[in-house]
């Protein structure tokens, strides 16, 4: 009896969880109007989750792409194809790469940020200590965190795979000396700006929403306490981590499964 | 001054990731080929299509002028339809260019190739061209080799 007892508690949590977490994010909607009175409180978390991650976003986006370029030549050059090295470069730094592992690293370094910052903001106190002088810390608080992840992570996935495309042309074109007009000139024409470029750049708002929601929802969920943040800045990376390969197999799936 | 340093960078962050956008449209997609002219839509039937995809190129003396957007089996004469759209720069082909389905290279994509007839009537939209030949199957050529060779 033990047994069902701990399943269906369970059960019953996650289902509240899932709630509240829903409830959450029709709050920050219905306040988000604030925003438009207010545009400076979005600015200034667009700097601190945008601008600060965008170093990061630059040094792993050219790595990635340098890797790319290195990898690709040593596989093509088996089958004499190096002159396709922009097409592989391209297709899978704008469709999965760019997107995803911007969203990664923007989830261990700006979502666990929210999290921590918001369940702080809980545990000593500063978000009852606002409702009490009639400031809802949704309004406030919540809401110019969330719009700002959401601007901010389409942006810099953009950039990655930007970024990553010059890499792979410094490893390939510099280094090893695979042509220059092939690089270009096959990543032209059979990249599509529609079904390649706006797909990932579609992928990276979904993940950019996901990411938002969780690291938000945790922090304003977590139990106030020191360990009860670390659990929850914990879980945000975790969770965020899993919904994005998750949902990356499935808007993939989407996308790109039927041809 | 604090937030004003701190509009002037998160500008230049919006502002170069823009540029990224820009970057990734001109410089790595076909954005800016075949966009703003317009097109207009051949047919043809060929009895193989052989690996011709949707999106696949259409040139004419080497130079792309549009691309295949549709390849569909005809139930009515047991043949391949093929769909293509012409940038309408070039709408002055004569009526009696012919197409072929080509590769570019020993292993490279498959494209069709048009050949300019003589003919002073030039094709509309939705007209279709009669004059085909199929691809080129490299494994029914290879059986053909070798049947006539184990004949001698």
């Amino acid at each position: 009896m033990n047994i069902f007892q701990t399943i269906g508690q369970s059960t019953l949590n996650s289902l509240a969880k899932l709630g509240r977490a829903n409830l959450f994010f029709i709050s920050i909607l219905v306040n988000s109007s604030y925003l438009l009175k207010r545009p400076h409180l979005l600015i200034k978390q667009i700097y601190s989750l945008g601008v600060l991650t965008f170093w990061l976003i630059c040094i792993a986006g050219l790595f990635v792409g340098m890797v790319l370029g290195l990898q690709g030549v040593y596989t093509l050059s088996t089958f004499g194809a190096e002159s396709s090295l922009g097409i592989m470069v391209a297709a899978s730094l704008v469709r999965e790469l760019g997107p995803v592992v911007s969203a990664l690293l923007f989830a261990g370094r700006a979502g666990s940020a929210l999290t921590a910052e918001i369940g702080l903001m809980k545990a000593t106190e500063q978000l009852s200590g606002m409702e009490m002088m009639a400031i809802d810390p949704l309004k406030y608080i919540i809401a110019p965190r969330f719009f700002a992840g959401f601007i901010s992570l389409p942006l810099l996935a953009t950039f990655f795979s930007a970024i990553g495309i010059i890499g792979g042309y410094l490893a390939g074109v510099e280094l090893l000396n695979v042509d220059a007009g092939a690089y270009w000139s096959q990543m032209q024409s059979s990249i599509d700006f529609n079904d390649d470029i706006i797909n990932g750049i579609i992928k990276s708002i979904i993940f950019a929403w996901l990411i938002s929601w969780i690291a938000l929802f945790e922090g304003y969920d977590a139990h106030p306490t020191s360990e009860g943040i670390s659990r929850a800045t914990t879980r945000t990376v975790v969770n965020s981590a899993f919904a994005i390969l998750l949902f990356d197999f499935l808007l993939t799936a989407l996308m790109f499964g039927a041809n | 001054m604090q937030s004003k340093s701190l509009e002037i960078l998160v500008g230049f962050f919006v502002s170069l990731t823009i540029a990224a956008l820009f970057f990734l449209a001109l410089q790595v997609s076909n954005f800016s080929a075949l966009q703003d002219n317009g097109s207009y839509t051949i047919n043809a039937h060929f009895d193989n299509a052989g690996g011709l995809k949707a999106k696949s190129l259409v040139s004419m003396a080497g130079v792309t002028i549009g691309r295949v957007t549709a390849v569909s089996f005809d139930a009515k004469n047991y043949d391949a339809l093929i769909t293509m759209r012409i940038d309408s720069r070039y709408n002055n082909l004569p009526s009696d260019t012919s197409a072929s389905i080509l590769t570019s290279g020993l292993l490279g994509d498959k494209f069709v190739g048009l050949t300019p007839g003589g003919l002073d009537e030039y094709l509309q939209d939705g007209d279709s061209i009669e004059l085909t030949q199929s691809a080129l199957v490299l494994e029914r050529l290879i059986s053909q080799f070798l049947f006539n060779s184990s004949n001698d």
